[in-house]
């Protein structure tokens, strides 16, 4: 996070080497640095205006539109808020709001209820597998293609492929294929004389089918992402180890798989949170079915506000609350074991 | 070449310490493969697994391709075309509002991109460059924000909209897509604005100009990189958002693409032929745009992904 050399706001006032701010000013920093708190706010807006002026646009964004709706679905996840009773409009009636303020109610209904522990385990293990078989695919890939031979720039066009085409295309060119009556797969099982498998409408493989199609969504971007680490890794390393008679897999291990650690750690990261909230894949292909047994978090929580009958907001919020709760633990989680292992990030 | 690969066998300990030892990949002791020779056997499993993944890559779209042009009685056929017929794609275009979809879809994406990439281009710079009060925080929060699951904000801004009859209308769409934008758009362009040298700035200064001046005519110009492709990649996710594009459109006019394609196959109608033929419309002009885009997005994407 921190940078290689900035450069401070303004030119320094007294010209001193140091500047009279420290660097490192942070919001929590004034607290244990008098010198800053005593600055005058105009000797602030002196200094850092602007900065501060290339920041507005964003954090009014952030706050109008991220902020504002974050505070109220707080707020929902608090009321017993649904269809009947938010403020709505009927031709030029405005009917009032009359939902309640029920307190912590609806999470103590979530949580005693078996669905969300069921729908939070089938979360963990769908996000683990396909962020698990995705890397390996994906760093697999990369490092065949990370040397020359003919035919290169072909592959790799042809492995990105899937991430070209908009995600829900994609998702119904595989509900095609899984189709069960007439779908290709099961014809071809069927023509090798084996009979066709329910792949949409039977759990254990409705689960099998959302994760390999959430796989092949993902494995180009990985792989993309690996191959520029794997050329990031200067060649002199490997010559060095081929000098000592280091062989194709010590190499793998001692020298491409430490040069790939930064960027495949923040890419584990991002896909671990795109795989938790991923809502095409299985709103699209089964949505969330057979009988609910493919639903994650997020197809559960739209389900309960927009599709169940009458919608439920409250709840609905209730579950994204517990959702983002879920995966800012798991981030400061992971930042810290990053810590431990001597990551600056 | 033999001569210096044979050493291996010497008795001296391995520099390179690792779990496996030699001769555990299955080749013959004292004969290391340096980088980019290989055998024939490990040429054709190299070319074989690529074979597979690349067919496995491939076949979903080209499959959906060909079907699009058989007529509806054989779409589920497993042979080619056999029929050539371009029906499904006449009726798509003509007798459906797909193309209103696409105005929609084409309108919101372009404004949303525009939007985004430029208001974040500023907070991008000014992570990079600066060192200020709030700039912990900021980035904090734009690191969060960007795992602000949809089912969070859902919901809130479903009652917002509706609130101020925004539901049905492209800015409600656009206003929430900027939410996915924004941040993103913001980190990625703090992590191009890394690689631009900081002498370049400072020569800026020496010339008089002030930071905005800086920004605008030095820095500006040369992250164009930069910004094709956070803009691409703002580009093509807002053109696949499924969500939100579901729960706040409603009325056939106002469906934006994914809400679309979404109609031709439902509980009600199995309109296979339809859709694969409005699938490929959609996907053409993306994969064209990602082709020309992709040149960049490597570079890009560790740029943006490493903080060196």
């Amino acid at each position: 996070m921190t940078d290689a050399a900035p450069i401070d706001a303004t030119p320094n006032p007294q010209g001193t080497p140091a500047s009279p701010v420290p660097a490192t000013a942070g919001a929590g920093a004034p607290g244990g640095r008098p010198r800053v708190r005593r600055r005058a706010l105009r000797h602030r807006l002196a200094d850092y205006w602007y900065a501060w002026a290339m920041i507005t646009p964003v954090v009014a964004v952030i706050t109008v539109i991220i902020g504002y709706p974050l505070v109220r679905g707080i707020y929902l996840s608090l009321t017993d808020a649904d269809e009947a009773n938010v403020e709505r409009t009927i031709g030029v009636n405005t009917i009032e709001a009359t939902y309640e303020f029920v307190g912590l109610e609806n999470y103590r209904d979530v949580l005693t209820d078996d669905v969300f522990w069921d729908r939070l385990g089938w979360t963990v293990v769908w996000t683990v597998a396909c962020v698990g078989i995705t890397f390996v695919i994906g760093l697999t890939l990369a490092n065949m293609l990370n040397r020359a031979f003919r035919g290169r720039t072909l592959y790799r066009m042809a492995l990105i492929l899937p991430w070209a085409i908009p995600a829900f295309v994609s998702i119904f060119a595989w509900r095609m294929l899984f189709n069960e009556r007439n779908g290709i797969l099961n014809g071809v099982l069927d023509s090798g004389g084996i009979e066709g498998i329910a792949w949409l409408s039977d759990p254990t493989w409705a689960k099998i089918a959302v994760i390999a199609v959430n796989v092949w969504l993902g494995v180009p971007f990985m792989l993309i992402a690996m191959l520029g680490a794997l050329q990031s890794i200067p060649a002199e390393q490997y010559e060095a180890a081929e000098m000592d008679g280091a062989g194709a897999w010590q190499r793998f291990v001692n020298i491409t798989l430490p040069g790939v650690r930064s960027v495949a750690m923040t890419v584990v990261l991002l896909s671990t949170i795109w795989t938790f909230n991923m809502f095409p894949v299985i709103f699209l292909l089964t949505r969330g079915g057979p009988a609910g047994s493919t639903d994650i978090l997020v197809t559960e929580a739209f389900r309960l506000a927009f599709i169940n009958s009458p919608r439920d907001f409250a709840g609905s919020a209730t579950w994204g609350v517990l959702i983002l709760l879920m995966l800012v633990l798991f981030a400061i989680a992971y930042r810290r074991a990053l810590r431990r292992q001597g990551e600056v990030w | 070449m033999a001569t210096d690969t044979t050493r291996v066998d010497g008795t001296e300990p391995l520099p390179v310490p690792g779990p496996a030892g030699r001769g555990t990949n299955g080749r013959p002791r004292g004969r290391v493969r340096r980088r980019g020779e290989r055998g024939p056997l490990a040429s054709f499993g190299l070319h074989l697994t690529l074979l597979v993944a690349a067919f496995i890559a491939l076949f979903p779209p080209l499959w959906l391709l060909v079907t699009s042009f058989k007529p509806k009685s054989e779409t589920f056929s497993l042979s080619l075309v056999a029929d050539f017929t371009l029906d499904n794609y006449d009726h798509v275009v003509n007798d459906t509002a797909f193309l209103t979809w696409f105005g929609n879809s084409v309108l919101i994406v372009l404004v949303t991109t525009v939007v985004g990439v430029l208001i974040s281009s500023t907070t991008g710079y000014a992570l990079s460059r600066f060192r200020f009060p709030g700039m912990r925080p900021l980035m904090w929060t734009l690191l969060i924000t960007q795992m602000f699951p949809m089912a969070v904000l859902i919901v809130p801004l479903y009652n917002l909209m509706s609130r101020y009859g925004l539901l049905n209308q492209p800015v409600a769409l656009i206003v929430t897509y900027l939410t996915i934008a924004v941040p993103f758009c913001a980190w990625m362009m703090k992590g191009f604005f890394d690689t631009i040298p900081v002498s370049i700035d400072e020569s800026g200064r020496v010339d008089g100009l002030n930071p905005f001046g800086t920004f605008w005519r030095l820095i500006m110009p040369l992250a164009r990189p930069g910004l094709a492709v956070t803009g691409f990649y703002t580009f093509v996710t807002a053109w696949a958002e499924v969500a939100y594009a579901t729960a706040f459109m409603t009325g056939e006019d106002n469906l934006t693409l994914a809400g679309g394609l979404q109609t031709f196959v439902n509980q009600h109608t199995q309109d296979w032929h339809l859709m694969t033929a409005a699938a490929v419309l959609i996907a053409v002009p993306a994969t064209v745009v990602f082709g020309y885009a992709q040149r960049h997005l490597q570079s890009g994407l560790t740029a943006g992904a490493t903080k060196s």
